[in-house]
């Protein structure tokens, strides 16, 4: 079974810090759900507070369209896998699976069954009778999620579990977890501060920043169409140019500052005279193109293989990216360069509330 | 056997020890058994020497030693000191003897005064060791997991202060406050509660308050240690996962907090059972402490053969009590000193 969660003008004080402030979401039921943000920007305590460690200052938590308000952190249906997995290490592997339903006071058969099913789930079939500090981080990785799992919960959380692991292992866990929420439907609510793994397993995603829910949507939307400065720097690389609105038509908007002047799409409709950002990603960035230009010196030039990143300075001590596939030629290091980008894929935003 | 040839023998054996236990280490370096560095390599000659010499002095003047002299007079007979190294100087077993079947004269078949007394120690050492840790958890409990910085150290200072009054004073503390005429009594008969002062002290209530507090520390710190490095989110899990706070305490804190819990109650059990100002001050007049016994044995019979012998007595059914309990407890020694 799974069920919705709804945040309804979620607030959360910790003495004068505002945590969380005035966050209102629902996240659907069965859905892969990430709230990516960077370190201290809430994710955590909105964690917590659904899963019942935290009280909400103001506004409620509602699961499966009840309340959670005044339901302990052992009576609600959620289970949530800790940062640092938190196994009991005095346990063996399956007594660590069967935790929750011993609490729950299932007999002995029919939870040594049911852990099996689980050891089975996660590919730990063997297993079970080890030491939890035998298994290797991946293992351990597993034994968490089939602990959490193995109480039925209709809401699984996630606080940042892939952290700890090296990067090979966290790609493939990735995928392990994707197939694993498939696999059992529930709504899996996933916090981390990667926006690769938000980008790669969520079906949404809400950005968060300071305590505030700064953009909720799928991938491509959080990616392609950002709605604030933050979206756009924080998701993926942004090169940022910064100036003031001097003319909007048609969705269209120009901005100069002391770059230049440039058009590029304007989805807020900021009004004349704004300060505005203008954000346009390192791989619209084309060597030698008309629109939109600017003259720089290539300082750097990073070969990756598939990819290559240029590093510009412009004259005013701006500093752009450009994001080269394999067949493109790169320009020669230290010589000027001019580089332009269509207006389409770039975009026009308020800047930074923060900064 | 001639008693006289037992001090040069009691001073020869830890000194042999030693020297075998050097000549095993030689051994297994020759062997290859050991590599590396010698003692004296990554020392130093001068430091070496100064260790070994401060280490076997203390290990064997103010530990081995004396302890071993003790054992050795447990099996002398009690003599004037003109006729210690005669004739009838000779080792003998009667001081045990004493213990289990009271004096030759004694009509009665076995001393259950003295066996009596030593079992009921024992018992009520096992039950001040148990209250003490039903009190301590608690209180460990919360230092390490729930108080933070400025209570915790607010706590630590209460716990720590009183225990610079020292116990002959404390233990006469409590009998002031547990007397007929005593605070409690006072106050509970000013308050209507009681019509004649409870005779706490005849009823040995305030020997075991005072067995009880004397080493409650004891009990603290290894419990605070042990469950301090729990980590919180093992806690919330167990709670996450459904987990009502007793069984959260009861199959997750405990048995991560084992050597600790091992630790603590070990020290208090031996302590407590080893007592002597608690049970001498604070005693009723019928209670029976072992530790006033032997005390009595020494100061009392002026027979310190046998007063060494009680006391070997009951040091070793502590010693075996407690290995014992541990092996039921799937301990290891190592275990506790974590």
């Amino acid at each position: 079974m799974t069920a919705d969660v709804e945040l309804d003008g979620l607030t959360v004080r910790f003495g004068s810090f505002t945590a969380v402030a005035d966050a209102n979401l629902r996240i659907r039921g069965g859905e892969f759900f990430s709230f990516l943000g960077p370190s201290g920007c809430g994710k955590t305590t909105i964690l917590r507070t659904i899963s019942g460690f935290i009280d909400p200052t103001q506004g409620a938590v509602r699961i499966g369209g009840q309340d959670m308000r005044g339901i302990g952190a052992n009576k609600r249906p959620t289970a949530l896998i800790f940062q640092s997995l938190a196994l009991f290490p005095m346990m063996s592997v399956a007594d660590n699976i069967g935790y929750g339903l011993r609490v729950r006071g299932v007999g002995k058969s029919v939870r040594q069954k049911k852990v099996d099913e689980l050891l089975h789930l996660v590919a730990l079939g063997d297993q079970g009778a080890k030491k939890v500090d035998e298994l290797s981080g991946g293992q351990r990785q597993r034994v968490a999620i089939a602990r959490a799992l193995a109480v039925e919960p209709q809401v699984l959380l996630l606080d940042e579990p892939l952290s700890a692991l090296d990067l090979k292992l966290r790609q493939h866990m990735r995928n392990e977890l994707r197939a694993i929420q498939k696999r059992v439907g529930i709504t899996f609510i996933y916090i981390t501060h990667d926006q690769g793994e938000a980008l790669t397993m969520s079906d949404r995603i809400a950005v968060m920043n300071r305590g505030r829910i700064e953009q909720v949507g799928d991938g491509r939307d959080v990616y392609n169409a950002p709605r604030t400065a933050f979206v756009a720097s924080f998701v993926g690389e942004n090169n940022a140019i910064v100036g003031f609105v001097t003319d909007v038509a048609e969705g269209m908007a120009v901005i100069e500052g002391k770059l230049g002047r440039f058009r590029a799409t304007n989805p807020l409709g900021l009004k004349k005279g704004a300060l505005a950002t203008l954000f346009v990603r390192p791989e619209a960035l084309r060597f030698g193109a008309a629109d939109n230009s600017l003259a720089a010196i290539t300082r750097e030039i990073a070969y990756e293989g598939n990819l290559t990143h240029v590093g510009l300075r412009t004259a005013e001590d701006t500093h752009l990216t450009v994001l080269l596939s394999a067949g493109e030629a790169a320009p020669e290091m230290d010589a000027p360069a001019s580089v332009g980008f269509d207006a389409a894929r770039a975009i026009i935003l308020p800047p930074r509330q923060d900064d | 056997m001639q008693a006289a040839l037992g001090h040069p023998f009691v001073i020869a054996l830890p000194f042999v020890v030693g020297v075998l236990f050097w000549l095993v280490a030689l051994r297994e370096r020759r062997r290859g058994l050991i590599t590396g560095q010698t003692f004296f390599q990554r020392n130093g000659t001068a430091v070496g020497l100064f260790l070994i010499a401060a280490v076997a002095f203390w290990a064997v003047f103010m530990i081995v030693l004396p302890q071993l002299f003790m054992v050795e007079m447990s099996f002398r007979p009690k003599l004037p000191p003109s006729a210690i190294g005669g004739p009838r100087d000779l080792y003998t077993l009667q001081n045990y003897h004493y213990f289990l079947f009271g004096s030759p004269t004694s009509s009665a078949e076995w001393n259950f005064i003295h066996i009596k007394a030593f079992f009921l120690t024992i018992l009520a050492s096992i039950l001040v060791t148990i209250g003490n840790f039903l009190l301590c958890y608690p209180l460990a409990f919360y230092m390490a997991q729930v108080a933070n910085g400025a209570r915790l150290r607010f706590l630590l200072l209460l716990l720590i202060t009183p225990y610079w009054v020292n116990e002959i004073l404390r233990a006469f503390a409590f009998r002031v406050i547990f007397s007929s005429g005593g605070l409690i009594n006072k106050l509970l008969l000013a308050a209507g509660l009681l019509h004649e002062p409870i005779d706490f002290l005849g009823m040995d209530v305030g020997m075991y308050a005072g067995l009880s507090y004397a080493y409650l520390l004891l009990m603290v710190f290894p419990l605070y240690n042990a469950i301090e490095n729990l980590p919180k989110a093992q806690i919330e899990a167990a709670r996450d996962l459904g987990a009502p706070w007793w069984h959260i305490h009861v199959f997750i804190v405990m048995p991560f907090a084992k050597p600790g819990i091992a630790s603590g109650c070990t020290l208090v059990f031996m302590l407590t059972s080893g007592a002597l100002a608690a049970p001498l001050v604070l005693g009723g007049p019928r209670s029976l402490w072992f530790t006033p016994i032997v005390y009595d044995r020494f100061y009392q019979a002026f027979n310190w053969p046998q007063g060494s012998a009680y006391a070997f007595i009951l040091l070793l059914t502590c010693i075996a009590f407690v290995l014992a309990v541990m092996r039921f407890g799937k301990l290891s020694l190592g275990e506790i000193t974590r």
